[in-house]
C-alpha cells in the first residue's frame, strides 16, 4: 500500500485496481461495523435491563391468607385487620409499629401491606428473567413445583407503582425506591441552586469582564479546564474531608439548631455535586455567551447602556437557550453520578423520607449500586427496575431541555 | 419712546440677568447645565463585577481544596509509623489489615482494566469517527451520532450493572466458568471501553473533519480510493488530535469508578498479573469499597484512601494536561 502512487503507469496499476477497490469496500464495512457496535451495545443494555425487569417469580407464604379469615383479606374492614395483625405478630413488634404510627389509626392499605409483610410473609424464593419466562414457562413451573412445592408461580413486573411509592425494605418483594428517588430530587434541587448561579456568574465574568491576557484569568481558565477532567471520586474525597468533616457544624445543621445529625447530609452531597458540575456549566455557558454576536453588545453600549445592563438585557437572553442546555446536561451528569455519593456517605438503608437539606439520605444510583452488589438474584431485578426509574428521570430532564430550548428560541 | 426705554430697560435687565447667570455658572457650575462626558461611578456595576469575579474564583478554591485535602491526608498517612513513601510506591501488596500498603497491585489492576478498555474503545471509536466523518452522508450521520452520544450519557452505575449481569455471563459462557471468575477484570474493561467509545469517536471526528478539504481532493485527484485517503492522508493529518482524544480516554478509564467497583471484584492480588479473567481491585474500586463501609476517621485506612486519591489525581492531571498541550499544538497547524 505505501507505494501505491509509484507505479501508476505500469500494468500493476490496472491489475491491483479491483483489489484496492475491494479493500476500500472492506474498510468501509469495518468502519460501519464499529459504529454499529456502539448502538448494538446500547440495545443490549436496554434488552438486559428489560429482561431483568419482568419475569416469573415463585412466591411462597409463611402463613396461608385463607387461614387468617374466612373472607379474602382485601374485603375485611379496618378494625378486623387490626385484630388479625394483633393476633398474629409478637407483642414487641406490634408495639414497635404502634410507636411508629398508632396502628388503630392506620389506613386499610397500610395495614394490608403490614399483614402481607409480617403475617402472610410472602417471600420470593426464585425469580426468572423475562425471556426465559415467556419461552419456557412450563419448565419453570415444573422446576418450582419440584423445588418449592408450596410456592406459586406468578408473573411480576418489578417496576410498578408500589415500587416507586414504597420505601427501602430488606425483603425484595416490598422494597421500593421512594426514599432514594426523593433523596436524588432533593439533592439535585440544592445542587442547582448552588451550581447554576455560580457557574453562569463565572462564565459571564470570564467572557465579558476578564481581559483574556491577564494572569489571574488565564489561571482561572486553565484551572476550569483541568477540573473538568478530574475523576468524580476525587470530588467525593474533597466533599468527605471538607463538607462532611471540616464543615460538619454547618452541613449537619448543628449551627442552625438542628441536632442529632452527622455531616453526611443532603447538603454535603449537594455541595459536592455542585463543585463537580461547576466546570461543565462554566464551559458550556462560556461557549453560549461567546456565540452572542458582538454587534448586539456594541449597539447596547451605543445607546448608553452600562456593561451589566448590556449583559442582563441583551447578552443573557440571547445566550439563554444554550446556557440552559449546558445546565441540564450538567444536571443529568449529577443525577447519575455515584462515586462521590459513596464517599460523602449516602447511606443505603434509609426508610424515612428526606425532609430538608440536613437529613441523612440515600439516592437512586446508590440504591442501584447497593442492589447490584447483593448476591441474591431478586435484588438484580430490583436494580433493573431502579435503573429504569433513573433513566426515566434522565430522559425527562433531557426532554424538558429540548422543550425549553425550542420555546425560548422561538420567542427570540 | 417710553416703551422703547422700557424695552431697553428690559433688555438691560435681561442682560444683567444673563451676566448674573454667567457669573453664577463660573462661580458654581450647575450640574444639569453642563454635560460631563465622564460616566459617573456606578457602585452597582462594581459590586456586580466583584460578585462575578468571586464566582470565577470558586473554581480556584476547588482546586486548592482538592490539593490541600489530598496532600494533608496523604501527609498524615505517610507520617504513620508503619508506612513509608518508598514502600507505598514500590510495594506490591495492598493489605491494610496487616499493614502492607504497596500501591503497585492497585495500579496494576487499574492499568489492566484501562488497557482492556482501550483495546475496545480505540479501534471502535476511531472506526466510528472515520465512518461518520468520511463515509456517512448527512442523513445517516444525523441519526447515528446522537445514538452514539446516548452511550456517553448513561450513568456509570448502569454500565456496572450491565457488566455484571450481561458481559460476565457471556464471557463465562465463552471461556468456561472455571477460567472466568464471577468478578473479573475483562468484563469491567470491555464495558468501560464501550462507555468510552463516544468520547474517542466524537473528539477524533472533530480532529478528522478539521483536516482541510484540499488534502482530500488532492488525494482523490491522484487516484486514491476513499479508504486510502482516509487511512494514509486524513488520519496522519489528524493524528495529533486523535492522540489527544486517546490520552483523554485513558485518563477517563483510569478514573472510572463504578464499573470496576461493581464488576471487577475485590481482594488482595499480587502485582504484575495479566490474567484478565481474575478478580482484581483497582485504585478507584478500592477507594469505593473501603469508604462504602463504616470508615472511621483518622485511621490508617482512612488516610490511605487519600494517598491513593493523590496518586490518581496526579496521573489523571498529567494525562489531561498532556492531551491539552497536544491539542493546542495541533490547532496552531491548521488555523
Amino acid at each position: 500500500m505505501p507505494d501505491m502512487f509509484q507505479d501508476a503507469h505500469s500494468d500493476d496499476f490496472k491489475n491491483n485496481l479491483p483489489q484496492r477497490k475491494q479493500r476500500g469496500k472492506l474498510g468501509q464495512t469495518l468502519f460501519l461495523i464499529s459504529t454499529v457496535v456502539g448502538i448494538i451495545a446500547l440495545l443490549a443494555l436496554l434488552y438486559n435491563i428489560t429482561n431483568e425487569m419482568f419475569g416469573l417469580v415463585a412466591v411462597q407464604y409463611q402463613t396461608d391468607p385463607a387461614t387468617l379469615s374466612d373472607r379474602p383479606l382485601s374485603e375485611l374492614s379496618q378494625p378486623e385487620l387490626v385484630t388479625i395483625l394483633e393476633e398474629n405478630i409478637s407483642r414487641g413488634l406490634f408495639r414497635r409499629y404502634d410507636r411508629e404510627a398508632p396502628i388503630a389509626e392506620r389506613s386499610r392499605e397500610d395495614l394490608l401491606a403490614l399483614i402481607d409483610e409480617r403475617v402472610v410473609g410472602s417471600q420470593i424464593v426464585a425469580a426468572y428473567p423475562a425471556i426465559d419466562s415467556i419461552i419456557d414457562r412450563a419448565a419453570i413451573e415444573a422446576e418450582v413445583a419440584e423445588k418449592y412445592p408450596e410456592a406459586r408461580v406468578e408473573w411480576k413486573s418489578w417496576l410498578n407503582p408500589d415500587f416507586v411509592a414504597s420505601p427501602m425494605s430488606s425483603t425484595p418483594l416490598f422494597a421500593g425506591v421512594r426514599t432514594a428517588l426523593l433523596g436524588s430530587l432533593w439533592m439535585i434541587s440544592i445542587t442547582i441552586l448552588v451550581a447554576v448561579p455560580i457557574g453562569v456568574g463565572a462564565a459571564i465574568y470570564l467572557e465579558e469582564y476578564a481581559s483574556h491576557e491577564s494572569m489571574i484569568n488565564k489561571v482561572i481558565q486553565a484551572n476550569i479546564n483541568n477540573l473538568a477532567g478530574v475523576p468524580s471520586i476525587i470530588y467525593g474525597m474533597l466533599g468527605l474531608a471538607i463538607f462532611v468533616r471540616a464543615l460538619e457544624p454547618i452541613t449537619s445543621g448543628a449551627a442552625f439548631g438542628i441536632a442529632g445529625n452527622n455531616g453526611r447530609t443532603l447538603l454535603s452531597a449537594a455541595l459536592t455535586m455542585a463543585l463537580l458540575i461547576l466546570p461543565i456549566i462554566i464551559i458550556s455557558a462560556q461557549e453560549a455567551i461567546r456565540a452572542v454576536p458582538r454587534s448586539l453588545r456594541l449597539a447596547s453600549y451605543g445607546i448608553g447602556a452600562t456593561k451589566w445592563q448590556t449583559i442582563r438585557s441583551h447578552v443573557l437572553p440571547v445566550a439563554f437557550p444554550s446556557i440552559l442546555t449546558g445546565i441540564i446536561l450538567a444536571i443529568s451528569r449529577a443525577i447519575g453520578e455515584t462515586a462521590p455519593l459513596i464517599l460523602v456517605g449516602a447511606s443505603t438503608y434509609i426508610v424515612t423520607d428526606p425532609n430538608g437539606p440536613f437529613s441523612n439520605f440515600t439516592a437512586l444510583p446508590i440504591q442501584i449500586y447497593n442492589w447490584t452488589s447483593q448476591p441474591q438474584a431478586e435484588f438484580r431485578n430490583l436494580a433493573a427496575a431502579a435503573i429504569i426509574v433513573l433513566l426515566t428521570v434522565l430522559l425527562s430532564m433531557n426532554a424538558i431541555a429540548v422543550y425549553l430550548r425550542n420555546r425560548f428560541q422561538r420567542q427570540l | 419712546m417710553e416703551s422703547e426705554l422700557q424695552k431697553a430697560g428690559k433688555d438691560q435687565k435681561l442682560m444683567e440677568r444673563e451676566v448674573a447667570v454667567g457669573k453664577e455658572r463660573v462661580d458654581t457650575p450647575v450640574r444639569d447645565v453642563t454635560t460631563s462626558f465622564k460616566a459617573p461611578r456606578r457602585w452597582g456595576e462594581t459590586i456586580i463585577q466583584g460578585l462575578l469575579f468571586l464566582c470565577g474564583i470558586v473554581s480556584i478554591f476547588t482546586t486548592v481544596g482538592i490539593v490541600y485535602v489530598l496532600g494533608h491526608e496523604s501527609w498524615l498517612f505517610f507520617g504513620k509509623p508503619d508506612v513509608s513513601i518508598f514502600e507505598f510506591l514500590t510495594g506490591t501488596v495492598w493489605q491494610p489489615s496487616i499493614g502492607l500498603f504497596g500501591i503497585m497491585s492497585l495500579v496494576n489492576s487499574t492499568l489492566l482494566t484501562s488497557a482492556i478498555a482501550m483495546l475496545v474503545a480505540i479501534p471502535l471509536g476511531l472506526g466510528a469517527a472515520i465512518y461518520l466523518s468520511e463515509y456517512a452522508d448527512q442523513r445517516i450521520r444525523k441519526v447515528l451520532k446522537p445514538v452514539l452520544e446516548i452511550l456517553a450519557g448513561v450513568p456509570t452505575v448502569v454500565y456496572g450493572y450491565f457488566a455484571l449481569t450481561f458481559m460476565t455471563p457471556i464471557l463465562r459462557g465463552l471461556f468456561g466458568k472455571d477460567t472466568v471468575e464471577i468478578y473479573n477484570v475483562a468484563s469491567a474493561g470491555i464495558v468501560m471501553g464501550i462507555m468510552i467509545i463516544p468520547l474517542v469517536s466524537s473528539l477524533s471526528e472533530d480532529a478528522l473533519s478539521s483536516v482541510p478539504r484540499g488534502l482530500r481532493e488532492a488525494s482523490y485527484g491522484l487516484g486514491a480510493t476513499k479508504l486510502e485517503t482516509a487511512l494514509q492522508v486524513i488520519l496522519p493529518a489528524a493524528l495529533s488530535g486523535i492522540i489527544a482524544a486517546i490520552i483523554l480516554a485513558v485518563s477517563r478509564a483510569i478514573g472510572e469508578t463504578m464499573i470496576v467497583a461493581i464488576a471487577a471484584g475485590a481482594g488482595p492480588k499480587p502485582a504484575f498479573f495479566l490474567n484478565p479473567f481474575q478478580a482484581a481491585e483497582t485504585m478507584t474500586g478500592h477507594i469505593a469499597r473501603i469508604s462504602g463501609g463504616d470508615l472511621s476517621y483518622n485511621t490508617v485506612q482512612y488516610n490511605s484512601i487519600f494517598a491513593i486519591g493523590m496518586t490518581l489525581f496526579v496521573i489523571t492531571l498529567l494525562l489531561n494536561v498532556l492531551s491539552r498541550r497536544i491539542v493546542a499544538r495541533f490547532r496552531e497547524e491548521y488555523e
